[in-house]
């Protein structure tokens, strides 16, 4: 399988590479339009800042690409936020390709932010490999609204999507290469779709 | 909250994981990849890695041993040691760390934590503290990795902790210097007070030596993990007999 992971310039890509290698892949790690474009699944990471991550984005003339991906993509953490339309982390305009925007998480007693740590889901999706109960790891500052795309959710607060399925697209609020078995097998499932 | 964690520490010199008590006569307790793979199938939920003299030695820490524990993990990390500029932190990020602690060199330019925070976001930056107590109140230390480097840096613990946290730090790893590797207990009150006057979590370290002492770390002093080396690394604690306490306490454990 021809797996490419796009090039941000900074983040876990790191981690993520060798998540896939567990399973025996070879993970390309490109910026390249025509790269990405011809894959047959497309990884976009991201830690970091929102406005950091697409303005490198911009910079790389990836936006277009990226919007017109039709094989299965899979968002993760900041790159799954970036799959949405717009960010309140700098006042980023994102991809546009989900409906719904990010918001920064408000800390309260009990609820330091980050939400660091890991979490148990409720699952409404069974095609992504997750159940409800699974822990999986969370360390984000800012998340999506809940929305007709959320198939997995956990609590803090209000309900933090921990995954979205749209179309082709994936994504995982948390972070499945640090999430043990649990997040094997939603990359798993990622992987055999 | 989400489930409070379990860390074990394990601090690395030479690419060896070893112990000492208050800081000094460290041994080697073991290799490094050994150790990570060792806690993570006992279930820890996560693993620090202080590089212990790196800071002392005006370097940062090698990310060499960072990319082999990244290869064999599938839980998250953090290291820490010497990192003073923005490209150590990335190569850490870069070779697999989950997050990057600084203590030492933010002390030495605070800006530093802004700079990681900008460009990794918060939830990348750990500020680790050692904190001491004298004159009734607890004051923050420097360059504790070398006994002989060891410094006061004449600020309070509180007025840092809460500084940083503005500055972008998004998790603070409290060590309580009197406390390390004495086995009585984590310092509760001065925990609890650190909790209270950061919005970051907040994990506690220094005293462990039993398992009511990482239940009172959660429910005394409201820390969101509680760290630990010693009990771990002499198997005086096994942590899968800790979850299932601290799950009998009402204390939310991933399993």
């Amino acid at each position: 399988m021809d797996l490419v992971i796009v090039d941000v310039g900074c983040g876990n890509i790191g981690s993520v590479g060798i998540a896939f290698e567990r399973f025996g892949l070879s993970p390309v790690i490109s910026g390249d339009p025509e790269t990405i474009a011809a894959a047959d699944k497309v990884i976009l990471p991201g830690v970091g800042a929102a406005g950091y991550a697409m303005e490198e984005i911009v910079k790389r003339g990836l936006a277009g690409t990226l919007r017109g991906l039709t094989q299965p993509v899979l968002g993760i953490c900041l790159g799954m936020q970036m799959l949405f339309e717009h960010s309140e982390e700098e006042g980023t305009d994102c991809l546009g390709i989900i409906p719904g925007r990010v918001r920064k998480l408000s800390p309260a007693p009990g609820m330091p932010v980050p939400h660091m740590g890991w979490s148990s889901l409720q699952v409404r999706d069974d095609r992504i490999g997750l159940r409800t109960g699974d822990y999986v790891y969370f360390a984000h500052s800012f998340a999506v609204d809940a929305g007709p795309a959320t198939v997995a959710s956990a609590d803090y607060g209000r309900e933090i999507p921990a995954a979205v399925r749209a179309r082709n697209f994936l994504g995982a609020q948390f972070h499945p290469e640090r999430s043990g078995e649990a997040g094997a097998r939603f990359l798993e499932s990622f992987l055999n779709a | 909250m989400p489930a409070r964690r379990i860390i074990p520490c394990l601090d690395v010199k030479d690419g060896r994981v070893v112990k000492g008590i208050q800081f000094r006569n460290h041994r080697d307790v073991g290799d490094i990849v050994e150790s990570a793979m060792r806690y993570r199938e006992e279930g820890a939920d996560e693993l620090v890695f202080y590089d212990i003299s790196a800071s002392a030695e005006g370097r940062s820490l090698d990310p060499e041993w960072v990319r082999r524990i990244a290869r064999v993990i599938d839980i998250p990390f953090a290291v820490a040691g010497g990192v003073r500029t923005r490209d150590q932190a990335a190569a850490c990020l870069d070779s697999g760390a989950d997050k990057v602690s600084i203590n030492s060199p933010a002390l030495e330019r605070p800006a530093l934590i802004e700079e990681l925070a900008r460009d990794f976001g918060s939830q990348c930056v750990v500020l680790g503290v050692d904190s001491f107590e004298a004159d009734g109140d607890y004051w923050v230390k420097q360059y504790t990795g070398s006994p002989d480097a060891t410094r006061d840096t004449g600020r309070r613990t509180l007025d840092w902790a809460k500084e940083a946290t503005e500055r972008g730090a998004g998790e603070i790893v409290l060590n309580c210097m009197r406390r390390d590797g004495v086995r009585t207990g984590y310092d509760l009150a001065h925990t609890r007070a650190v909790v209270e006057t950061a919005s970051v979590p907040v994990i506690a370290s220094g005293g462990a030596g039993a398992l009511e002492h990482f239940r009172d770390a959660f429910v005394d002093a409201g820390a969101s993990g509680a760290l630990a080396a010693t009990v771990f690394h002499d198997r005086l604690i096994a942590i899968p007999d800790l979850k299932e306490y601290l799950g009998t306490c009402g204390i939310e454990m991933r399993r």
